[in-house]
């Protein structure tokens, strides 16, 4: 990492794609704010100086129409307005939909760290390792209260809500070492929950990811697999059982008709309600028999869960559930 | 917004117009905040009946309908007592004003009486979140728990505000005893009637919200 | 209305006449503790808010001192994370709910209003009586969370972290707070009634003076937004007594919900802080600019516009709290149009002073200080609403220097600016202006400084609530707490001039500036108990310059 070339920072690194976007925007309202502060400022100071109370400057009011004026300094601002909102709602909206094929990671916010799961299954605790040029989707939850994902070098951060997913993306541009903070109040360690953001070429991220810290590892997906034993989930979603329950085969990304009518889009919200609250969200056809795993199952073994049930998927999406140059670890 | 026994107009206001436009206004805006302040219990009640609606149906199943649906005939028929005693005193009848107030009290008590014998069957019944609830009387114990804790708030809430509009009452009564009100002068009777009649509207939004819920 | 009343220069050198200090006076009309404790009269009243608000306004302000100590330093030596949590949720719920919230309606809204519109006190005297009281009671609640151990939750209170991980008296902070709302929907149901059945003859809504316009926007959010809170705050500690999970996850509950209800009060309640500043401002630069206000009824009708708008814009504090994207966008969308009505008070601001006659007395300087300030935090305010900026700023200390721009730099420069103008007419004495002139100067500066760097700070990603810090940006910090002491004296300072000249400042007299408006020209310095001899007729506008300030011009 370069050190700054002042030692006086004003802006921070840009290190994604959508930072410059950002920055653009920021720097054209602080441009458009200084021009109506000086501006006004400047009027008033005139104003002040003018008509302070010894001068003998002319105070004969013209008749003007105060309307005309009124509506002049109400719309040219809101013009204005209106640009800006758009401007920032464009890249706002791209900057929340992650293009497909994005790499997922997984993040489960813990007081007070973050417990970062790889799809190969390497896991770290704090900081989190990125490869520059290729899109990246983080998937994020809490076992606990909210916190909030955030990377100022990459202009980016979302609240991490326990009980839900929320997602944030970005392509990071140049490798290096970036701060990362949580964001939103979570507690006494609040200020300790930060760590780094490291931003590396492919090949080394890949040695990275295939460098695994300690013994052999499963990937997410097969820790999946075996928890999916383990809870007994195959007894009655496995492909030989006599329970009638719903397949689970080629499932996340489509469709699913619920009870009572209605579709909801199976993506990892929808799987994570339906292993925790079952009763919530009934396949059409299917009756409400399944257990509610609520408080029985960690976060991070559910998100295992879903990258295995994910890998059953056809779809697309799930490209990367068996990165293909990966020196497969022997299973425990 | 009570007033001096000894002059019926107070020493802020010019005429007696003025004084009741002041209390109309009053207790018309400080309704207004009431509706606000269920709005909010009102807001979760909605969020989570569409999340959760299985553990609302169970829920309410678990409710005493009597009790809540003769408790409705009972606060309305006490709503209309109220307006009556208002009517009267508008006639200048104070024999009919002080009848119909302790109508409206009577029927008003026995609200809250049955009300609190509710309670205490739902005690009975393990149904109160946090003291006895029992989640393995029911298939959506969550949800029907957080139904249950909407229930206690929202009616606990209710059962304060009438117990606020029975002491009211009892306040309007004694000075109708002492004949303070007339033709004339009269807005404390309006201001605790528009207050009561709120209250009962409330109710009448709780009864099919709690005790009515089905698929 | 031309007032006709004794003419001074503000030299100090200038003995005015006596204005026959026996008089009797809503000061001297009664004396002794009970005398006060049971007073129906609004502007003894206002006092004994005064007195309190003060009370909170320095343990508030203790705490933020504490924070920018700890921050001098990257590893900050002073206290502990627990403690700087405590701090800031101390500071926080003090100055929000203690301070800003009941300020200047409840000191100079209670004083002011039926003064302003000629009526002889508030429609419900006793209740504001009440209010008073509660607002005590909530208070004393308050301290007693705050002595026994404190809250670490911030003023915001998000659960479920508030509800299920907390440690601390959450329920008692809560219920303080719960209480205290009743103080505020008391007082606003007070404002608006009295605003619509008090006024004087011939004082109809368009000869209302801009202050009354504005207190009577900000009553309606009182009224409206309170209960919402309060509710909200009922449930955090039912929640946390009961474990029941109306916001916690765990149990079911929607996190989310609690922030939708909790910004449904508190974004309108920035207004309710902001709005009454707005309308002091507009009497202050009238009166020493010697001229009407340019716009009366466009100024008029903003105050309403923001109270409108303001309800409708709560969801842009939760544009990264997952909250979908076309919330985002209609919330962003409405967050800018809520500008607008702000941007045309401070063009009709300027413009009332084209051509005005134009006096630098000490509450002038705040109201230009408020200009200032006010635009600068405005225009930080559209950067939070443009959602990509925001996905940037948002929880940083940009977000910390934008608010208090509107709150610290805004509100209270309004606030202490009006306590200056009304000074006078409060405590029938004068104030050293050179001493206060002074004080606004440095306080001007102090904010600057205190909260300027910290603009910086925020884009560079330092996040808000964090007793620690990279070293890297230790000089912004070095810089915003050198500010805060510089701050720190500019308020110590009133304090002891303003109560010093309650006691032994020179008379007032009656219309020290020589402005309209009732206050000024139909009651004495101070007021008698009933305000008015009798019961004044009106026949002209609001601010019906221009005539000089001083006989000789």
């Amino acid at each position: 990492m370069n050190p700054p070339i002042a030692s006086l920072p004003f802006v921070p690194e840009q290190a994604s794609t959508v930072a410059p976007q950002v920055d653009a925007i920021y720097w054209g309202l602080v441009a458009i704010s200084a021009v109506i502060t000086l501006g006004l400022f400047a009027v008033i100071t005139c104003f002040l100086i003018r008509y302070r109370s010894t001068s003998k400057a002319d105070r004969t009011m013209e008749r003007l129409n105060p309307t005309y004026l009124e509506v002049t300094w109400t719309v040219i601002p809101m013009i204005i307005f209106i640009g800006l909102f758009v401007w920032g709602a464009i890249v706002f909206a791209e900057a929340s939909k992650p293009p497909p094929g994005a790499l997922p990671i997984y993040i489960v916010g813990v007081q007070w760290y973050w417990d970062v799961r790889h799809e190969n299954g390497r896991r770290e605790i704090g900081d989190l390792h990125v490869p520059v040029g290729r899109p990246v989707q983080l998937i994020l939850t809490s076992a606990d209260v909210i916190h909030d994902y955030f990377i100022p070098a990459f202009r980016t951060k979302r609240d991490v809500v326990p009980g839900r997913y929320t997602t944030v993306w970005f392509t990071a541009t140049k490798p290096g070492k970036y701060r990362l903070f949580c964001n939103q109040y979570c507690g006494t360690k609040h200020s300790q929950m930060d760590g780094y953001v490291y931003a590396m070429r492919p090949e080394a991220y890949q040695a990275w990811l295939d460098a695994p810290n300690g013994t052999g590892q499963a990937t997410l997906a097969q820790t999946g697999e075996r928890l999916f034993r383990q809870y007994s989930c195959s007894g009655c979603h496995g492909a030989n059982s006599g329970v009638h329950a719903p397949s689970l085969d080629g499932l996340y990304g489509h469709d699913v008709p619920l009870q009572g009518g209605g579709f909801v889009n199976a993506d990892e919200q929808y799987l994570r309600d339906s292993i925790l609250r079952p009763g919530t969200q009934i396949v059409a056809g299917y009756k409400p028999i399944m257990p509610n795993f609520q408080g029985q199952i960690s976060e991070q073994n559910v998100i295992a869960l879903i990258a295995y049930i994910k890998s059953l998927s056809s779809t697309p999406n799930s490209v990367a559930a068996q990165p293909p140059d990966q020196a497969m670890p022997p299973s425990p | 917004m009570s007033e001096d026994a000894s002059s019926t107009i107070r020493e802020q206001f010019e005429t007696r117009s003025q004084q009741e436009e002041a209390d109309s206004l009053g207790i018309w805006t400080f309704l207004s905040t009431e509706i606000l302040f269920f709005g909010g219990l009102f807001l979760c009640y909605t969020v989570y009946r569409t999340h959760y609606h299985a553990g609302f149906v169970e829920g309410s199943k678990h409710l005493y309908y009597s009790i809540g649906t003769i408790n409705t005939f009972v606060l309305l028929t006490s709503s209309l007592f109220m307006a009556l005693a208002v009517h009267s005193i508008q006639d200048g009848d104070r024999k009919k004003l002080r009848l119909f107030l302790l109508l409206t009290f009577a029927f008003g008590a026995t609200f809250l009486g049955l009300k609190l014998c509710e309670y205490y069957l739902d005690y009975r019944e393990h149904l109160v979140p946090a003291v006895n609830f029992r989640p393995g009387d029911f298939s959506h114990a969550a949800s029907a728990e957080i139904f249950l804790f909407l229930y206690f708030a929202m009616t606990g809430l209710h059962a304060i505000h009438m117990t606020i509009g029975l002491s009211a009452l009892t306040y309007l009564y004694l000075r109708a005893r002492k004949d303070e009100f007339s033709t004339e002068y009269h807005s404390p009777v309006r201001v605790v009637g528009l207050y009561w009649h709120f209250v009962d509207i409330v109710w009448v939004f709780l009864y099919p919200m709690l005790y009515l819920v089905t698929n | 209305m031309n007032s006709t009343s004794t003419i001074i220069e503000h030299a100090p050198t200038g003995t005015p006449p006596e204005p026959h200090p026996r008089k009797p006076d809503y000061l001297n009309d009664g004396y002794g503790l009970k005398s006060w404790l049971t007073t129906h009269d609004h502007k003894r009243i206002a006092l004994l808010y005064l007195i309190c608000i003060t009370f909170f306004f320095f343990v508030g302000g203790w705490a933020a001192t504490m924070m920018r100590l700890q921050l001098l330093t990257p590893q900050g030596n002073l206290v502990t994370s627990e403690t700087y949590n405590r701090l800031f949720t101390l500071h926080g719920v003090m100055m929000v709910w203690f301070f800003l919230i009941p300020a200047v309606p409840t000191v100079l809204g209670n004083f002011l209003l039926p003064l302003m519109i000629g009526a002889r006190d508030v429609a419900f005297p006793r209740l504001n009586l009440l209010s008073w009281y509660i607002f005590v009671f909530g208070g004393l609640f308050t301290m007693y969370a705050t002595i026994s151990g404190g809250v670490d939750t911030g003023w915001t209170f998000y659960t479920p972290y508030s509800t299920t991980y907390a440690n601390g008296h959450v329920i008692a902070m809560a219920s303080g707070i719960f209480i205290t709302g009743f103080s505020s929907i008391f007082t606003g149901l007070n404002f608006i009634v009295t605003t619509h059945t008090m006024r004087a003859p011939g004082m109809h809504w368009f000869r209302l003076p801009l202050f009354v316009w504005s207190l009577y926007a900000t009553s309606l959010i009182l009224v409206l937004a309170t209960p919402v809170i309060a509710i909200t705050l009922g449930l955090i500690a039912l929640e946390r007594f009961a474990g029941v999970g109306v916001f916690d996850p765990k149990l079911g509950g929607d996190p989310l919900l609690f922030q939708h209800l909790f910004w449904f009060y508190s974004h309108p309640a920035v207004y309710i802080m902001i709005l009454p500043g707005m309308g002091v401002v507009s009497e202050m630069i009238t009166c020493f600019s010697r001229k009407c206000i340019f716009g009366y009824k466009f100024v008029a009708y903003s105050s309403i516009a923001i109270a409108i708008l303001g309800f409708i814009v709560w969801g842009h504090h939760m544009f990264v709290a997952s909250q979908s994207i076309y919330a985002g966008l209609v919330f962003s969308f409405l967050s800018f149009l809520v500008s607008i009505p702000s941007a045309i008070k401070v063009f009709n601001w300027t413009a009332t002073l084209y051509k005005g006659r134009i006096y630098f007395h000490t509450p002038m300087l705040y109201a230009l200080g408020f200009i200032g300030l006010f635009t600068i935090g405005g225009l930080t305010g559209l950067f939070l609403a443009t959602l990509a900026v925001d996905m940037h700023v948002h929880g940083t200390y940009f977000v910390i220097a934008h608010f208090h721009y509107i709150m610290v730099g805004g509100m209270v420069m309004a606030y202490l600016g009006g306590l200056h103008y009304w000074w006078p007419k409060i405590s029938g004495r004068m104030y050293n202006e050179k001493l206060a002139q002074f004080s606004a100067a440095i306080i001007f500066v102090g904010f600057n400084l205190t909260f300027f760097p910290q603009f910086i700070l925020g884009y560079l990603g330092m996040p808000r609530r964090y007793p620690y810090y990279p070293p890297q940006w230790q000089v912004f910090h070095v810089l915003s707490t050198a500010g805060a002491s510089v701050l720190a004296v500019g308020y110590l300072l009133p304090l002891c001039y303003l109560t010093w000249s309650f006691f032994f400042g020179r008379h007032a007299p009656k219309n020290p500036w020589n402005a309209s408006g009732l206050e000024w020209n139909e009651t004495d310095s101070p007021p008698t108990r009933t305000n008015f001899d009798k019961v004044p007729i009106v026949t002209t506008k609001a601010y019906n310059y221009p005539y000089p300030m001083t006989s000789n011009e």
